[in-house]
């Protein structure tokens, strides 16, 4: 094929690039955003896969088998969790204008521009062998076109006739023309987005082409190729893990890099979180990208197990998916995968290089710049001009690197592996972006020191030793180990032999990487910028629904403010932007006056869209005034805003309580009322026990006194016994009611002799012999003669055994009335029981009849008996003696009081 | 005093004794027949025996109380003429309107004054 | 209800964990075609195609609510 065909094609494409990102790019000048789509930005995510996935794979599946897979199913596993760290990575980002994976972590770790450069480097220098390939890969390509079958390609004789120079350049152009066109504050390229969507489509199509052409032209479906691969040794082997190779840690170990790949390298990072022009694009992103994944697979290992059976060692793996359509004829199918490649590849270095020399221009030269005082003095030139030249510079310096890669170190190793490089470094900003978003303690020499362990030891275990087998550097510390010591071997480092040298570098880097991140920062004291940035990221929802917290005192000129504007945006934006925030804010900033701490960050943000977080900070810092602000201020503002959020939470918290307090009191006024009821109850009981004696005493001595003659002597003295026993049960109640009150008042004993409850028991019962009598009520007595002493007030235990008679008398069998006295000493104490034949007390009474103006109140007892204060003076008086006093009761049974108190022993 | 068949029976339910004790006194001496009872349900057992032209009821008493007792004598044919007075400590004028509503025909409040009572008995004897 | 979603999401994230690796891919790395294809190749589309289809389902809830 010619080679003018090839580069017409390719140059025929590439301007429907440009008309593609032109018209976008019109569109958004004019307010459609074409890319606000979820599938557009699903597509533009599939930059993911560059050259590497169209020729790469193949060529890794020849050699590892189905390991390639490990590449798309890590970026597949984490799909389910961007809904959470996406979606918060996009939110800070918006707030804080972040607009690269290094300004995302120098703003995490308070504004840090040592954190800035660090991650810059790490980026440019663990991309460059990434860029390299696609280099590679497009020279290939162009190489396999155009000699398919010529034997092997010559060395250029110079470099003018090296494809792979002109390739380079080529790229670079491309490059400067999607990525610098502008100077965007989001730096959001519309344009290129929709570029690299289509190139998706492209990449997605052509492979597919050639897959099917492959797997039903050349063969009879999949079960054909499948089948005559398991007859030969060399393809059988690339159908198992095992027999590939593949151990189960180099596999964990592939899937865990390329799952931070996908969130951690410099374009992904641009694509899916500054690129992003709205987080509600991010569930349906989530099925539709790993689709995309899936779908570029199928065919991959189809075509290497082809190429296999097809080829002979002489035609490279990588080229497979060329050299298949080509060995059977298909020239223009040939020629479509090629454009596919090179789409591929193509997206891949323009945003790439694009997001790099926006990381490298926003945190290495600018601060530099700053520094010295080339720019940010009042003698400037245009800002916004310059910042692009530096851009483009940078873009062509890492293409001009990447190629020397490619020319020095890239050749001798295939795509994949190279690649993989890249991931791993990619991998070592892992531990300070998940950290920085959910661990607020991580300081920034925590994160400084796991950088640059991380990267020292990736860089000694895998580009140093690829460049001394290229033979650029010696090869001794690879063969020996550094000065000599075995232990430091770059692909057995520690003694760790037995991994392949991704896994292991992998191994160690992430590994001493993370350690040395969570060991510092522990150890740490966080800044108070980062004290504040730390709680923004971790507490991003906090931030974006309320209001800014700018907690940084600080004071400009408004001139010098719109002075630095102009500077860096160029005169229209910063007009505009100024604009825009006096219509917001309603008043008209004069240039001697000094700005709004608020003003004052508003230029800062819309700064750090151009320059970075850390850059603006120093161009801020230049004009602006900051007041000392004590940790205790930062800790207050932190503490309001903290409390701003809990405050809801309280609120339902005390919404509770109040329920719970409502209900007490509720309940409080539920017993007071029944108080009242008793209370009311007691009265009409008292009235009543007073009135019935009242009753038999007025009666009877109305009959005396009118009947004196005719009433003879016995009946006249039962008439007047009657009369004294009633006016000694008017005594009795009106003393009860009063030893109710005595009993609130004093716990005290008041005379506390011995005594002996068997003599106190025998004459009570002789005082009440009578109403024995009279209710026919016989009484059994213990016959033991001995004493029962205990000490204490004698009046009083009569009390209670007045109390325990009575009480047994009212509740006997009214017809043949039985009460059991029975006193026994059991260890330390005096046991009284007083037992009834009566109905007993049902259940539910039991706890209750000891309390205050309690009465047994059930249809069955009828009429209260008694005053209900009885037995609570009973337990009252118990109890001040140290004893206490129960009930046992069977319903038919009658009830036994059972007062126990303590023996008085000599 | 003489009690003859002839003379008027009048049955004096309470439960407390003295009571019972003045009543009775009372009651014989103006010349009727006295029965006791000291419970609602031995009121009731009594009435099967015996027809009084007056039934004295106390109302608070163990068991059944007058009321109770006073609504089962009114659905006793045999009691058609029985009249029934309470004679209560219970003095508000809610127990007044529940004795009356029982069925009974007069509701006196102890303390009582003997003279009251007695001539109350004798009218009602008298005029029914 | 967006916390159930993610929720839901994580403890998909750990399920597909563990399918995607050892010990469970032992099970499928074996020498045989199923239905004319590698074991652990049908294997790794199949789970694949499962958690498309179930982050497809778990995310598409919540625009009808």
């Amino acid at each position: 094929m010619a080679l003018s065909l090839v580069i017409g094609f390719s140059l025929a494409y590439i301007t429907l690039l440009f008309l593609i990102a032109w018209w976008v790019d019109k569109r958004a000048e004019q307010g459609v955003s074409v890319v606000n789509n979820p599938y557009i930005y699903a597509l533009s995510l599939a930059v993911y896969c560059t050259a590497w996935t169209f020729f790469g794979s193949v060529g890794r599946a020849t050699t590892g088998g189905l390991s390639f897979l490990g590449v798309y199913l890590g970026p597949t596993l984490l799909a389910p969790l961007w809904y959470m760290l996406l979606r918060k990575m996009i939110l800070i980002s918006k707030h804080q204008r972040i607009t690269s994976i290094a300004d995302f972590i120098s703003a995490r770790y308070g504004k840090s521009t040592l954190l800035g450069v660090l991650v810059t480097l790490i980026a440019v220098l663990g991309i460059v062998p990434y860029i390299s390939i696609q280099l590679k890969a497009v020279t290939f390509g162009i190489n396999t076109l155009t000699h398919f079958g010529g034997g092997p390609v010559a060395a250029p004789a110079s470099i003018l006739l090296d494809a792979g120079f002109w390739v380079t350049v080529a790229m670079a152009i491309f490059t400067v023309i999607f990525g610098t066109r502008k100077l965007d504050p989001n730096e959001r390229h519309e344009g290129l987005v929709a570029a690299v969507a289509f190139e998706s489509i492209i990449k997605l199509v052509t492979f597919t082409a050639v897959g099917l052409f492959v797997t039903f032209g050349i063969y009879n479906g999949f079960g054909d190729i499948f089948t005559q691969a398991t007859y030969r040794p060399d393809t059988a082997k690339m159908l198992t893990f095992e027999s590939s190779g593949v151990t189960s840690f180099s596999w964990n170990v592939l899937m865990m890099l390329s799952l931070f790949a996908i969130i951690l390298l410099p374009r992904q990072f641009h694509i899916s979180v500054v690129e992003n022009t709205s987080p509600r694009h991010i569930p349906k992103a989530m099925w539709v990208f790993p689709l995309y994944l899936l779908l570029i697979n199928i065919f991959v290992l189809p075509i290497a197990l082809a190429g296999k059976m097809m080829f002979d060692s002489g035609i490279h793996p990588d080229t497979y998916v060329l050299s298949l359509p080509l060995a059977k004829g298909a020239a223009w199918l040939a020629l479509a995968a090629f454009i596919g490649g090179f789409s591929a590849a193509t997206s891949m270095v323009v945003v790439e290089a694009t997001a790099l020399s926006i990381m490298f221009s926003n945190h290495i030269v600018v601060p530099l710049l700053i520094k010295t005082r080339s720019i940010g003095g009042n003698d400037l030139v245009n800002g916004a001009a310059r910042l692009l030249d530096i851009r483009r510079i940078s873009i062509l310096l890492m293409l001009i690197l990447a190629y020397w890669y490619q020319k020095s170190v890239g050749n001798t190793y295939d795509l994949v592996s190279v690649g993989l490089i890249s991931f791993t470094a990619a991998a070592q900003l892992a531990p300070a972006v998940i950290g920085g978003l959910y661990w607020k303690r991580a300081t920034h020499q925590g994160a400084v020191s796991g950088l640059v362990v991380g990267f020292l030891i990736w860089a000694f275990c895998l580009p140093l030793p690829s460049m001394a087998q290229a033979g650029i550097i010696s090869n001794t510390f690879v063969t020996e180990g550094l000065f000599g010591i075995a232990f430091l071997k770059p692909y057995a480092l520690f003694g760790m032999t037995g991994l392949d040298p991704i896994t292991h570098a992998a191994f160690w880097s992430l590994f001493l990487n993370t350690w040395a991140y969570a060991i510092i920062s522990v150890n740490t004291q966080p800044s108070m910028l980062s004290l504040t940035q730390a709680d923004l990221f971790v507490n991003i929802h906090k931030y974006i629904s309320g209001q800014e917290y700018d907690i940084l005192k600080r004071e400009a000129k408004i001139g010098d403010l719109k002075a630095v504007l102009n500077r860096f945006l160029g005169e229209s934006r910063s007009l505009s932007l100024f604009n825009e925030y006096q219509q917001a804010n309603g008043f008209l900033p004069d240039n001697q006056k000094i700005a709004q701490a608020e003003l004052i960050s508003f230029v800062e943000t819309n700064l750090a869209g151009a320059i970075g977080a850390a850059s603006a900070r120093l161009v801020i810092d230049s004009v602006a005034k900051e007041e000392q602000i004590t940790l205790d201020e930062v800790m207050r503002i932190l503490e309001q805003t903290r409390e701003a959020v809990q405050h809801s939470r309280i609120m339902e918290t005390k919404n509770e309580e109040l329920k719970v307090l409502t209900l007490q009191l509720t309940r409080a006024n539920e017993q007071l009322k029944q108080l009242d009821r008793l209370k009311a109850d007691f009265i009409t009981t008292v009235t009543h026990e007073l009135r019935t004696p009242v009753t038999s005493i007025k009666a009877l001595s109305r009959i005396i006194l009118d009947d004196y003659e005719r009433l003879d002597d016995e009946r006249r003295t039962a008439y007047l016994q009657i009369i004294v026993n009633e006016s000694d049960r008017i005594s009795r109640l009106i003393n009860q009611v009063l030893d109710i009150e005595k009993l609130r008042s004093a716990e005290q004993l008041h005379s506390v002799d011995t005594v002996d409850l068997r003599e106190i028991m025998l004459s009570t019962v002789a005082g009440m012999q009578q109403l024995f009598a009279e209710r026919n009520v016989t009484c059994s007595l213990p016959h033991s003669g001995d004493a029962f002493l205990v000490k204490g007030d004698r009046d009083k235990l009569i009390q209670v055994m007045v109390n325990l008679l009575s009480n047994a008398l009212k509740f006997c069998d009214p017809v043949s009335g039985n009460i059991k006295i029975e006193l026994h000493i059991k260890g330390h104490f005096v046991l009284l029981r007083v037992q009834d034949n009566g109905k007993g007390i049902p259940m539910h009474a039991r706890d209750m009849i000891f309390e205050q103006f309690t009465q047994l109140h059930s249809h069955e007892q009828g009429k209260p008996q008694g005053t209900g204060l009885g037995l609570f003076i009973t337990k009252k008086i118990v109890e001040q003696h140290g004893g206490t006093i129960r009930v046992e009761s069977e319903p038919g049974e009658g009830a036994t009081f059972e007062v126990k108190l303590p023996l008085f022993e000599q | 005093m003489q009690i003859s068949d002839s003379a008027s029976k009048i049955l004096v339910v309470d439960d407390e004794p003295n009571i019972v004790i003045a009543l009775e006194y009372l009651l014989q001496r103006e010349g009727y027949e006295v029965h006791k009872a000291y419970t609602g349900q031995e009121a009731l057992d009594r009435l099967e025996t015996i027809t009084p032209d007056v039934v004295v009821l106390d109302v608070m008493m163990p068991g059944m109380d007058g009321f109770e007792v006073a609504r089962r004598i009114r659905q006793m044919p045999a009691l058609e003429c029985t009249k029934i007075i309470f004679l209560t400590a219970k003095g508000t004028q809610r127990d007044k309107e529940s004795g009356y509503a029982s069925g009974a025909e007069y509701y006196m409040i102890k303390p009582f004054e003997n003279e009251v009572f007695v001539s109350t008995v004798n009218e009602i004897m008298a005029y029914g | 209800m967006s916390d159930d979603r993610s929720s839901q999401l994580i403890i998909l994230f750990f399920a597909f964990v563990v399918l995607l690796n050892y010990p469970v891919l032992q099970i499928f790395d074996r020498k045989e075609l199923w239905f004319g294809i590698p074991a652990l190749y049908f294997y790794f589309f199949f789970i694949w195609l499962t958690l498309i289809v179930v982050v497809g389902l778990v995310v598409r809830k919540k625009r009808k609510s």
